[in-house]
């Protein structure tokens, strides 16, 4: 076993009892399961730990920025009616560490039940690949068409957040969520339920824009993600698209855009 | 007079218990206020105007802002109590942040915040302080007497919110849809709350 200590929470959440749990560790942050205010809800905590080997004010002041960033994209689509998290607490200059001093920023959030969409996508492939001999056409349809039903859904919920001003910068099938309705019971007769909102999930790469370059940029990565994890999903990636171009006005457009990205790949042309 | 004064432990705070209560129908507002400008140690509280509370949630958020900042020895404002009130501003003007979110002569409807920021500040001497001086109908600070007292499209235009569609009135808090509104705009109180001063 590796011994892997996570550096000391920020305070106040060094006092918090229980103790918020580690979840996740990227290379930016850590996500935590803690309780919001009100001891009853649960709630996520992302931390942006201070980065010691970068000069201090160059740490500071890049992670300032980009939970900023994070959080001012949350506010807006709050505001706007997208499917995310809440943005409940936030502290951009954190305090952690025995000294008391600089410990990171840390941004909390509404927590949001349920699996991400690749867990769904997972379980489904396995549970089709298990089950193909004994089920017949009419069935097999009907499996498909309970997914295309969720990628239409993604792509609706893709097609508000960029109506909404906003690009996410990394669109995976981890970064999209299937919250079950409430009081729904999980436990279906049938392969998978894909009942449910879809919610999008961590904008620490998300940005402001409302440029075609930048959407079609994260419908491609998006579908390159589930062409490279999901096969048996792939072939259906045309139904997220259609829930696309239908869910605002400017999304033919950036579809049109897209197919050039297609063509050239994720990386702009080398300008100048 | 029963006294409805709650003490909150807020998760993450455990050092630092909150009490709060709420009044209708307070009958010396003016003297309150009058109190808090005369700087009398005494009346050192967070006196906030009822009609601007969405919920508790936007409550405890602006109480958490505020006591987070005290802890860490970054108040703007005089003390955590004033800080309380600033807290709820979703800019970064504290004689603004007092007009629209503290008490004025003409409340009606109080919250008051007291955190227990020394050992005497305890649950019985805020409890027999304030039923000594609110005069007032002490009643419980929930949703359901918020929703009695607030006044939405005023919460809406502070915020400037004023896009966002508003939740119906409290008398018909059962629909569905309506809690989604409700939640919607809760949730955009609490993000402003948060990056205020970002």
């Amino acid at each position: 076993m590796e011994d892997y200590k996570p550096p000391d929470l920020p305070s106040p959440f060094n006092n918090t009892t229980p103790p918020p749990t580690l979840l996740t560790q990227g290379a930016e942050a850590h996500l935590y399961k803690t309780t919001s205010l009100n001891p009853s809800n649960p709630a996520a905590l992302k931390i942006r730990p201070s980065k010691p080997y970068r000069h201090p004010i160059l740490d500071r002041r890049l992670t300032r920025q980009r939970i900023l960033q994070e959080a001012r994209c949350l506010a807006k689509l709050v505001r706007e009616g997208v499917s995310v998290p809440a943005l409940l607490a936030l502290d951009w200059e954190g305090h952690g560490g025995e000294e008391g001093g600089w410990g990171g920023a840390w941004l909390m959030m509404e927590w949001i039940e349920g699996d991400v969409v690749r867990v769904v996508l997972e379980k489904w492939e396995a549970w089709m690949k298990n089950n193909q001999a004994s089920l017949d056409e009419s069935q097999i349809e009907r499996e498909e068409a309970q997914v295309r039903g969720l990628l239409k859904k993604m792509g609706a919920a893709i097609g508000a957040l960029h109506k909404a001003g906003v690009v996410h910068g990394d669109l995976t099938t981890s970064n999209l969520m299937l919250r079950p309705f409430a009081g729904a019971d999980g436990a279906g007769a049938e392969s998978v339920s894909t009942e449910g909102d879809v919610v999008l999930i961590d904008f620490g790469l998300a940005s402001q824009s409302a440029q075609d370059e930048d959407r079609a940029v994260d419908l491609y990565v998006l579908e390159r993600a589930i062409g490279s994890t999901h096969p048996r999903s792939e072939p259906l990636f045309d139904e997220l698209l259609l829930g696309y171009r239908e869910s605002y006005k400017g999304a033919p457009s950036a579809l049109k855009r897209l197919e050039d990205v297609r063509m050239r790949g994720r990386k702009r042309s080398m300008l100048g | 007079m029963a006294s409805c004064l709650e003490t909150i432990s807020v998760p993450h705070l455990p050092s630092l218990p909150v009490h709060v209560a709420l009044y209708r129908d307070v009958q010396n507002a003016a003297f309150l206020k009058g109190q808090l400008l005369a700087g009398n140690s005494e009346f050192e509280y967070a006196l906030i105007d009822a009609s601007m509370l969405l919920s508790r949630a936007h409550a405890t958020a602006a109480v958490f802002r505020a006591v987070n900042d005290y802890m860490h020895n970054r108040l703007k404002s005089r003390n955590v109590h004033s800080e309380i009130v600033f807290s709820f501003n979703s800019t970064n003007n504290i004689a603004e942040s007092f007009r629209r979110f503290g008490i004025a002569d003409s409340t009606k409807d109080l919250l008051v915040v007291k955190v227990s920021v020394s050992p005497e500040i305890t649950h019985e001497s805020v409890a027999a302080h304030l039923c000594a001086t609110v005069q007032g109908t002490s009643v419980p600070f929930d949703d359901q007497t918020l929703a009695e007292v607030h006044d939405v499209n005023k919460i809406k235009r502070v915020y400037k919110l004023g896009a966002l569609p508003s939740p119906p009135k409290a008398t018909d808090l059962s629909n569905g849809t309506n809690d989604e509104l409700r939640q919607r705009l809760e949730n955009a109180l609490l993000a402003a709350i948060a990056l205020r001063g970002s």
